[in-house]
């Protein structure tokens, strides 16, 4: 153990001496550092998001004409199901809130550690071999889990989904869940008990604050999930009648308790994104965030409002309260809104800097609000039933998900990297990267909303040459090549950084947070000293006296006489 | 520590306006209870927090202005590189992995889940009879 | 917040005065829009061919018009905020500026007005495409099952069903008569997906749903199946005949014999 003193401020840190740490393999499996747990975190969901991506080109070619004989039609059934499970599961989400969010978090709002080292340690090896587990279903002699990541019941039950694929899919997410609930517990205790003195609730980043909401989404909805695949595991095995009508269950409840989980999910999915984006605007554009409250409180309405909204994936079911949920739907529209315009507002007057990174940010917004305008279409009731499980929502999910968690997410990438290695990534094949994927990303999307309004069905392996379908397909397929040789880009860029490194000094983009304020990459237990912290930009304020926000204090000469 | 109790507190009541109208308009139950728990997820830490925000002294996080002997002492302890988390994660993977392959995967990965309890608790103990103020 | 706002921050101002001129410009076309979508394309979208369908395909319209406006203006400043205020040459420390109550309050309360607008429109036609006639000419009772249809004409006693691979069954519609559907499931969910009618319906196993199709025009569509249902999901096609009442009486006498 090592027992830490609070840093002193601007004076040289009085940090135990410790332990010789282990190196090497062990030091891997051993460290509790949420330094290193969250680089495994980024490392691991970004192969996932390799492997999911492939799957997603092979779907794709299977598209690319009509009566397509790229792979089985259980194959393909295989394909997009663990496809979508692992980019939402296994990506997208452990991407943010194990990735980012323990790297940064910590350092973010000035603390040593997280709250519980131990605890994020065990939620990653949870997460690691519960993602895994996903993949043996391709290896089970009946194949992977086919019913859409959605797995709606009774198609997920025995009769219709027999053999061990299922249940390692069960096993899989229930392992991956439980990992987010422990990251969850332990981003929020971090967040409420370990800030630096001075950093009160108000001046905390927005990425932080983001987090936080994100964290207690997570805990609201991600234990749903976990009682829901309980059922279904005891429906499969057990001979429990949860989710069929013969034993006088309610196949609907599937639906709901999914969705219970699933639409929170998106904005579990979503929020850490646009905290990072609301860190990162504000920096290239050397200007303070508009309206720092306003974002605070237009994420936490975000999280009331994402979870009551569940029913609007079920418009079709007949079984819900249309006006309630599309009205609830509609409204999340605003605080979004809010978000979209603050980082307008906010470039607006600045001095912005294009580099990737902020590239990426600006990509970001550009899908998004293409994402969310198509997303208020389809809570409309009367649209959604016209272009339910049709190519128009599998284009508006995509445009808002790759939105998110490619763009903002890699703009993050390229923002953080520098604390993260202490090394910059190549700033041209990082213009390249993004703007292969960018226009990739277009190509592959605008397409398929023209094919769903056409009445293509997703999940459908096959289609007629008499449909109409097939250019659509085509074009959409090769922008997902595109979206897959920019993604290559990105493996090359991480690669030449790797063998060629650039050093980064500390503060290489004139940060604002107090992650600059400390060596890239940090020591052990992150600061040797802290900044004072007078407002929400602590490091800026160091920095740039003659622009600070906080107003000088005068503490009736306490601080002279120190 | 007020503003913490009030994430919560705002999160909670508003699931409990959302419940109220939904209840009553759709009478709808999966839904509704699923929010009555929400409810009770946002209200119980956020009442919790604030009871105890009335009784404790203000954080050196808290406040605006930090006082010099507000940012001395000890943040934790915090600790050093373990095993255990390793051992209990494999050990709870086993044991999922017996709901697919068989009984015979949970007995080993129990085995795996009670050496770690016992391993990291005898650690622990290790590490903190190692402290200077808890050696006797 | 607004610490700095004041004299001599003509960007916001800017800003606002963009706002305040294209905000009621875009509420008003909205709803003129919406009111009127009859002259403007169908930006993609199917007709409708029944009278449920083609109001929804009116909304359609009017959300995609709407859409402009909000998603151009949208654009519109961010391209303007990118080619605008790009640094150039050497970097000098812009205006510390951190928030506009007003300006926060308009972008707050505008996107509330337009989706109270859209929301008043939505209600107005789902209640329409939601109706279910209290005495319809027409009954039908439709069954999804893995993988293929059954349409059951209750009054007439006549049947039709996917009798496997390529045999699809049909559904057949006399052209200005409403029918009322009963939508069921035998064993997993299923999607019944008419594009061209811009409508689906889940069909659930235990759950019964009823909906009306009044068809406009004689003609011939396809059906599909839009949820996922397991190996053959997207086999499940049926076709739509929409015929003349004669046209219809003559295919029920047809098929009563078999």
């Amino acid at each position: 153990m090592t027992t830490l003193q609070e840093p002193l401020v601007q004076t040289a840190g009085v940090v135990e001496h410790e332990r010789k740490a282990p190196g090497g393999f062990y030091k891997w499996i051993t460290s509790v550092d949420h330094k290193v747990i969250g680089k495994n975190y980024m490392y691991t969901a970004l192969t996932f998001m390799f492997i999911a991506g492939a799957m997603a080109l092979l779907i794709r070619t299977q598209l690319f004409n009509p009566d397509g004989h790229v792979v089985s039609l259980q194959t393909y059934n295989e394909l997009f199901t663990i496809h979508g499970s692992m980019m939402l599961y296994l990506f997208a989400g452990p991407f943010a809130f194990g990735g980012f969010a323990n790297f940064i978090i910590p350092l973010q709002i000035g603390a040593p550690d997280m709250a519980f080292p131990r605890l994020n340690n065990l939620s990653y090896w949870l997460y690691l071999l519960g993602g895994v587990t996903m993949l043996f279903g391709f290896f089970t002699a009946s194949g992977a889990a086919a019913f859409g990541w959605v797995a709606y019941a009774p198609l997920s039950s025995a009769p219709y989904s027999p053999g061990p694929g299922p249940d390692l899919w069960i096993v899989s997410i229930a392992l991956v869940g439980f990992s987010g609930i422990f990251t969850a517990v332990n981003l929020v205790t971090t967040i409420f008990y370990l800030r630096a003195p001075g950093m009160t609730m108000f001046r905390m980043p927005l990425f932080s604050w983001s987090m936080l909401v994100t964290g207690i989404l997570i805990l609201i909805a991600f234990p749903v999930l976990t009682a829901a695949l309980v059922l279904l595991y005891a429906d499969r095995h057990y001979g429990a009648h949860f989710f069929s009508v013969a034993g006088g269950g309610v196949p609907v409840m599937w639906q709901n308790l999914f969705w219970f989980f699933g639409h929170p999910e998106v904005y579990i999915l979503a929020l850490p994104f646009f905290g990072i984006i609301s860190e990162l605007i504000p920096v290239f554009s050397r200007k303070p965030i508009f309206g720092y409250k306003g974002m605070v409180f237009a994420t936490l309405a975000i999280a009331g409002l994402s979870t009551g909204v569940w029913a609007h994936h079920m418009f079709t079911t007949g079984t819900v309260l249309l006006p309630f949920f599309s009205a609830l739907s509609l409204l999340i529209a605003v605080p979004t809104g809010i978000k979209v315009f603050t980082w307008i507002a906010t470039m607006w007057g600045g001095q912005i800097r294009f580099n990737t990174s902020m590239l990426f940010a600006v990509g970001f917004i550009f899908a998004f609000v293409m994402g969310g305008i198509t997303g208020v279409m389809l809570a409309s009731p009367p649209i959604d039933f016209y272009t339910h499980d049709t190519y128009f929502v599998v284009a508006h999910f995509h445009q808002v998900l790759i939105g998110t968690t490619i763009f903002a997410g890699f703009a993050g990438i390229y923002y953080w990297y520098p604390k993260l290695t202490g090394r910059f990534l190549h700033e041209g094949l990082g213009k390249w990267n993004f703007w292969v994927t960018f226009i990739g990303f277009w190509i592959t999307f605008m397409p398929q909303y023209l094919l769903g309004l056409r009445g293509m069905p997703r999940r459908i392996a096959i289609y007629s040459p008499t449909d109409g379908f097939t250019f659509l397909n085509r074009m959409s397929t090769v922008g997902s090549y595109m979206m897959g040789i920019g993604m290559f880009l990105f493996l090359l860029n991480f690669i030449i950084s790797w063998r060629r490194p650039r050093p980064a000094g500390d503060n290489p983009w004139d940060g604002f947070t107090l992650e600059w304020a400390t060596s890239s990459p940090p020591p052990a237990h992150n600061f040797h000293s802290l900044p004072a912290i007078r407002s929400a930009r602590p490091t800026w304020d160091m920095n740039h006296p003659e622009h600070a926000d906080a107003v000088p204090a005068v503490t009736g000469g306490d601080e002279s006489a120190q | 520590m007020r503003n913490e109790s009030r994430v919560y507190l705002g999160i909670g009541s508003f699931f409990v306006l959302i419940l109220v109208i939904y209840f009553v308009w759709s009478r709808e139950s999966t839904g509704s209870v699923l929010l009555l728990a929400s409810a009770g997820l946002g209200l119980l830490p956020g009442l919790y927090i604030g009871w105890w925000s009335r009784r404790m002294q203000q954080r050196p996080e808290d406040v605006d202005e930090v006082a010099p002997r507000d940012i001395t002492g000890v943040v934790g302890q915090f600790p050093e590189n373990t095993i255990f988390p390793f051992t209990l994660g494999v050990g709870a993977w086993l044991v999922g992995l017996a709901f697919v392959f068989g009984l015979w995967f949970a007995i080993i990965g129990l085995g795996f889940v009670f050496g770690a309890a016992i391993g990291a608790t005898l650690e622990s103990k290790r590490a903190s009879l190692s402290e200077r103020e808890n050696r006797v | 917040m607004g610490r700095f706002v004041g004299t001599g921050f003509e960007q916001s101002r800017g800003v606002r005065r963009v706002a305040r001129v294209l905000g009621p410009i875009g509420g008003i076309g909205v709803a003129g829009v919406v009111l009127s979508a009859c002259n403007i394309p169908t930006f993609g979208a199917f007709k409708g061919n029944t009278v449920q369908g083609n109001s929804t395909f009116h909304l359609w319209q009017g959300f995609f018009v709407a859409s402009i406006f909000v998603g151009g203006i949208t654009f519109a400043l961010l391209a303007l905020a990118i080619i605008r205020f790009r640094r150039k040459g050497e970097s000098i420390i812009p205006k510390q500026i951190h928030g506009n109550t007003k300006l926060e309050v308009f972008y707050t309360v505008v996107p509330v007005l337009i989706v109270a607008v859209l929301y008043f429109f939505t209600v107005r036609v789902e209640n329409k495409v939601d109706t279910v006639a209290r005495n319809p000419n027409l009954r039908v009772d439709v069954t999804g099952f893995q993988w293929g249809w059954k349409f059951y004409y209750p009054k007439y006693g006549v049947t039709t069903i996917t009798k496997g691979v390529d045999l699809y069954p049909t559904l057949e519609l006399p052209v200005g008569e409403t029918a009322t559907f009963r939508l069921v499931s035998n064993d997993v969910v299923h999607g019944f997906y008419m594009p061209e009618f811009d409508f689906s319906r889940y069909a659930l196993p235990g759950v019964t749903n009823y909906f009306d199709f009044t068809p406009q025009h004689t003609a011939n569509f396809l059906g599909r199946c839009s949820q996922f249902c397991g190996l053959y999901h997207a086999d499940m096609l049926f076709y739509v005949h929409v015929v003349s009442p004669s046209q219809f009486q003559s295919w029920i006498h047809a098929h009563q014999g078999s």
